[in-house]
């Protein structure tokens, strides 16, 4: 079998010209529909468009970038189809505008937020994560958003708050039926949800959140498995008990609560030890907590991670 | 309808050709990294269903035979099951170099403590005896009944590999659900069929056919 090593720059990862002139053609056409008022503001958005002035992080990565063809069409978004290929295929099934989110539960100021308001509550700033799937892969990504606790602190979560929990849109009539218990859900600790490398991500590449990847705003977990990172939210509940998220119901013995990438922890069917970085040949070691252990190993003090995986 | 020697060869060829053409548009696939984003995946994936597929239809040889009455197709048997053997080598060899790099105790540990792997492996094992006694001189080494009852390993077989894919994935098990029905309901007809036999032999309604014989019969008396 012939297998070509892979050059320093994979093909893959260059943006062909003509792609990148048909997505500069398509950003002007956006724009000046926009422009014209012949579309509601939302509506514009979802289409690709650039996202405006955003500020870059410190606390990005300097590893190179998964390419965005990658990114955009190898996705597990399970209300779109469970087959990586098939989210990319099926964003018809999802409208990510007129959007809302709904900040409730144990907070003294609970409020909805509309997609314009999330996207000027705080300066908007690329955050270039890891992000590993519980299956074994993983993808460098260019994520565009705001710090989560900058919304928290906006609704002021109340003293006996302790989970935040977050729900993901589900229209029946729509996406898939059966697999999982949807609405899907997932659920942070408090100080995890309001650690500063937890993102409340609108955008990617610089440019609007694409549908499969969760639009119009998903979150970005970077130190824990792909699916903690729930897409297209709908609803932030603040709780005080432990939320049981949607992986837990399906698969009490696989998937725990916190679910931190950790080498040393396996999936009770495969090795969580190594993982594919796609567009790589090799697989390569997977670092405990994602490679952010200096930054949320403190989360964890104390804890056996064996038994709270 | 029953083909003459060159049209069954033929037919052969023809078959032959169709059952490469999985591997060819995988290998097209590979040359121009039209196998999405994780191709190793959709390597190992593919070789693994397209062995699984084989298994099935080398198992519908005789039920179409049966059904359809065309008992030269059992020609083309062999064939088949050697593609399935073929395409589960490529699913290892995937697994082996592109998946575990020759990692030998990555891939020991991993039969041994993986259930899927351990179940998936013991498949092939399975299946490799078959494969070396796909031929004509196995046959008359082994003489027809034994050739047969060493056969009947791809009923296990085939349970095997639907397990192995029903316990890899991750959620949605509809794929692996659909090859479990079909292997149950080809390994469920020959039970049926079986049964019925054994009716008929309690009922004594069955009654072997008597020998044509043709020419001269000389009777044996012992003295």
């Amino acid at each position: 079998m012939l297998i070509r090593r892979p050059a320093a720059i994979l093909p893959s990862e260059i943006t062909t010209a003509k792609m990148y002139r048909e997505r500069r053609r398509f950003m002007g056409l956006a724009g000046s529909l926009a422009l014209a008022g012949t579309l509601p503001a939302g509506l514009a958005r979802a289409a690709t468009q650039p996202l405006g002035s955003i500020t870059k992080s410190p606390l990005s990565t300097t590893e190179s970038q998964t390419s965005y063809k990658a990114v955009t069409t190898y996705n597990n978004f399970y209300e779109l189809g469970t087959d990586k290929e098939d989210p990319a295929q099926n964003t018809h099934r999802l409208k990510p505008a007129p959007w809302t989110v709904r900040v409730e539960g144990l907070v003294n100021k609970p409020r909805t937020f509309g997609i314009d308001e999330l996207l000027k509550l705080a300066p908007l700033e690329e955050r270039i994560y890891r992000m590993r799937c519980v299956e074994g892969w993983s993808m460098v990504i260019p994520w565009v958003g705001i710090p989560l606790t900058s919304l928290l602190r906006l609704v002021d979560p109340q003293g006996s708050a302790r989970y935040v929990e977050f729900i993901s849109h589900y229209d029946k009539t729509t996406m898939t039926r059966g697999v999982l218990d949807w609405p899907y859900n997932e659920a942070l600790r408090l100080d995890e949800a309001r650690h500063p490398l937890t993102l409340l991500a609108l955008g990617l590449y610089g440019e609007v959140l694409p549908i499969q990847n969760g639009a119009p705003l998903r979150l970005v977990v970077p130190w824990k498995y792909g699916f903690k990172s729930g897409k297209s939210i709908v609803a932030i509940r603040l709780t005080e008990k432990q939320p049981v998220t949607a992986w837990m119901k399906a698969g009490p013995s696989e998937y725990g609560f916190y679910s931190n990438v950790n080498p040393e922890v396996d999936h009770p069917r495969w090795s969580q030890a190594t993982e594919r970085r796609i567009g790589e040949f090799s697989k390569r070691k997977t670092l405990m907590f994602n490679g952010y252990a200096d930054q949320v190993a403190s989360l964890y003090t104390g804890m056996d991670l064996r038994r709270n995986f | 309808m029953t083909p003459g020697k060159t049209s069954l060869s033929a037919i052969k060829a023809a078959l032959f050709l169709l059952c490469l053409t999985p591997a060819f548009l995988l290998w097209r696939g590979l040359e121009t990294d039209s196998l999405g984003a994780n191709p190793i995946e959709a390597l190992t994936r593919s070789t693994g269903e397209w062995t699984l597929r084989f298994l099935l239809i080398t198992l519908m040889v005789t039920p179409l035979r049966k059904f359809t009455g065309w008992h030269w197709i059992l020609r083309l048997r062999r064939m088949l099951g050697l593609f399935a053997f073929a395409y589960a080598t490529a699913h290892l060899a995937t697994y082996v170099w592109l998946d575990q790099f020759f990692d030998w105790e990555g891939i020991a540990r991993d039969i041994l403590k993986r259930p899927f792997i351990t179940v998936g492996f013991a498949a092939l094992m399975l299946m490799l005896p078959l494969a070396a006694t796909s031929s004509n001189f196995a046959i008359r080494q082994l003489g027809g009944r034994r050739w047969q009852a060493l056969h009947r390993a791809i009923y296990p077989i085939v349970l095997l590999g639907c397990v192995h894919f029903w316990w890899l994935v991750k959620k949605d098990i509809t794929w692996p659900l659909i090859y479990t029905v079909i292997a149950v309901a080809l390994l469920g007809l020959r039970g049926w069929w079986r049964e019925q036999e054994r009716r008929k032999q309690l009922a004594g309604g069955y009654l072997p056919q008597q020998p044509k014989f043709e020419g001269k019969v000389i009777k044996i008396f012992a003295r």
